[in-house]
């Protein structure tokens, strides 16, 4: 068993960055995912595994210097917030658009603007369906737990890898700011240069003689070249899709109405599932752990049997979008959340349920 | 069966935060699951500070509540916020320093703790919050003397470990001054 300790997310998340071997961390400060910074800051990681850990003069500058890592084929991350995140759309279209691996961290706040520093999931639109230009996809996993927090990120990095596509954790202000016990895997070393040479064929680490140029770029001028990298990039999309969809299905075996949540509101919807079944009410959770590729099959499967779907979400209504092209019209599908930074308790998670069977 | 939602609120500096974290590692040193869950941001500034904390023997759904098995309550604002969120059979504990309208529910458990009193009488102000989670433990010894001890060595550096005793000390008084009354 590892180590167990009591961490806030944003803690578990910089200290599973240590031990994964990440070798570098570019970001900027802002609430509510700082101690990810404060925290490698103050474990000074140069002098253990030689991570670097720096803050960049802006959260542009951040995205950048991970690119710019990543193209020599180090494990490089960057986390912020909402605000920050929308700053660096530019560089994760690049990244994507340049097929290196990395891995950036949103934890999310209420928006649209600077909104409040309070917890929201209203940054779903703008991490599965884009955010920068241009046809692509990120990885994107939703953490529910500050256990998760740890898991997902050595997992974000296996996966980008894996793809040569960047990965996103996409988390909230409250599991960023809980803490949970959280079991910590044991430290990977950093990889060698000489593995990086060997496993990286198309890093930048440093050209021979007579070999060819490796060249890392998002710019194709030739109109035919492009949509043949576009088309390379389809079907890498849809072989993520086939193997990297990942749920937890939880009292849904006899369920006929199922919550779907992903993150904070999969733990508060999960309470409310518990408080449904006490007063009888047949009622499950599907918790997305992947929002991008999207558990669509699951939730086919699970509206054969069912008799509606409540998609519970920090928002007005976005991975609402997902589940109803899921279902395809076949049984009713509604949206309940809070915004601004306001948390749906168990209760009102309860009762908005409630409504929607009442309503039928 | 373990499951304890509890919330506890009080003023910024009154060592509510470190109370909960304490609490919960005590839990996890006796091999339960737990949550802490602060209120965070500008609502902490100079004004109220408050944190839920759970402790159970099962995976721990809802971070977030809206009710509560114990409230343990610092000051008046969080006593208006809070009395009617506790369960009905709950237990509230407070100290009335500072409060000028006490509680009123007659369907759960009050109990008081003068641990500010206390502190001050004894020159332990810095320990004013282990008076307060001592009383609490007293009403509800849902972890150990033994494991709160562990969980004090886990969660203080080392520097810190010279006023374990102390702390200890503060728990005991709280389980001495603390009463029922209603």
């Amino acid at each position: 068993m590892g180590e167990l300790r009591l961490m806030k997310g944003n803690e578990a998340l910089a200290e599973a960055a240590i031990r994964a071997g990440v070798d570098a961390y570019y970001g900027y400060p802002i609430t509510p995912q700082s101690e990810v910074m404060e925290y490698l800051m103050a474990a000074n990681p140069i002098k253990t595994t030689g991570m670097v850990v720096l803050q960049a003069e802006s959260e542009v500058a951040s995205i950048n210097m991970v690119y710019g890592a990543a193209g020599a084929g180090k494990m490089a991350m960057t986390s912020s917030s909402s605000p920050g995140i929308s700053l660096m759309q530019e560089g994760i279209s690049y990244i994507a658009g340049a097929e290196l691996p990395c891995v950036t961290v949103n934890v999310v706040r209420g928006g649209p603007g600077l909104g409040t520093i309070q917890p929201s999931q209203a940054d779903y639109f703008q991490t599965v369906k884009g955010g920068g230009h241009g046809d692509y996809h990120l990885i994107t996993l939703a953490p529910a737990s500050v256990q998760e927090m740890a898991d997902f990120l050595k997992l974000a990095f296996e996966l980008a890898f894996k793809y040569r596509n960047p990965a996103m954790i996409l988390s909230d202000g409250v599991i960023g700011q809980m803490m949970e016990k959280v079991e910590l895997f044991d430290p990977i070393p950093r990889r060698t240069d000489e593995f990086i040479k060997e496993t990286c064929p198309w890093a930048t680490t440093g050209r021979k003689k007579g070999t060819p140029h490796r060249i890392i770029t998002s710019l194709n001028l030739v109109a035919s070249v492009q949509e043949a990298f576009n088309k390379k990039l389809v079907d890498k999309y849809t072989k993520i899709k086939e193997n990297e969809v990942r749920c937890e299905l939880i009292n849904c075996d006899d369920a006929e109405y199922i919550i779907v949540a992903y993150g904070s509101s999969a733990r508060t919807s999960m309470k409310a599932v518990d408080l449904a079944r006490a007063k009888g009410i047949k009622a499950g959770l599907l918790r997305p752990q992947t929002l991008w590729p999207f558990p669509e099959k699951q939730i086919q499967q699970l509206a054969k049997t069912a008799k509606g779907f409540l998609s519970v979400e920090m928002s007005a209504g976005q991975m609402v979008e997902d589940v109803k092209l899921a279902v395809n019209g076949t049984v009713p599908v509604e949206h309940f959340g809070r915004m601004g930074g306001m948390i749906a308790s168990p209760g009102e998670i309860l009762q908005a349920l409630e409504n929607f069977i009442n309503k039928k | 069966m373990t499951n304890e939602e509890i919330i506890i609120a009080g003023f910024g500096g009154q060592g509510v935060l470190s109370m909960g974290k304490i609490l919960a590692y005590s839990g996890i040193m006796q091999n339960l699951e737990v949550s802490w869950m602060p209120s965070y941001g500008p609502e902490m500034r100079g004004g109220t500070a408050n944190v839920t904390v759970i402790i159970s023997d099962e995976r721990i759904s809802s971070p977030i509540l809206s009710a509560y098995d114990t409230a343990i309550i610092l000051n008046q604002q969080s006593l208006d916020k809070f009395e009617s969120m506790v369960k009905p059979g709950g237990t509230l504990i407070y100290d009335d320093n500072g409060i000028t309208v006490p509680p009123t529910r007659t369907d759960i458990n009050i109990y008081l703790v003068q641990a500010a009193k206390a502190a001050a009488e004894k020159n332990m102000n810095k320990i004013f919050n282990m008076i307060v989670l001592g009383g609490y433990l007293k009403v509800n010894p849902i972890v150990s003397l033994e494991n709160v001890e562990a969980g004090l060595k886990k969660s203080l550096p080392e520097r810190h470990h010279k006023l374990i005793p102390a702390n200890i000390e503060g728990l005991k008084l709280g389980a001495e001054i603390i009463k029922k009354i209603k």
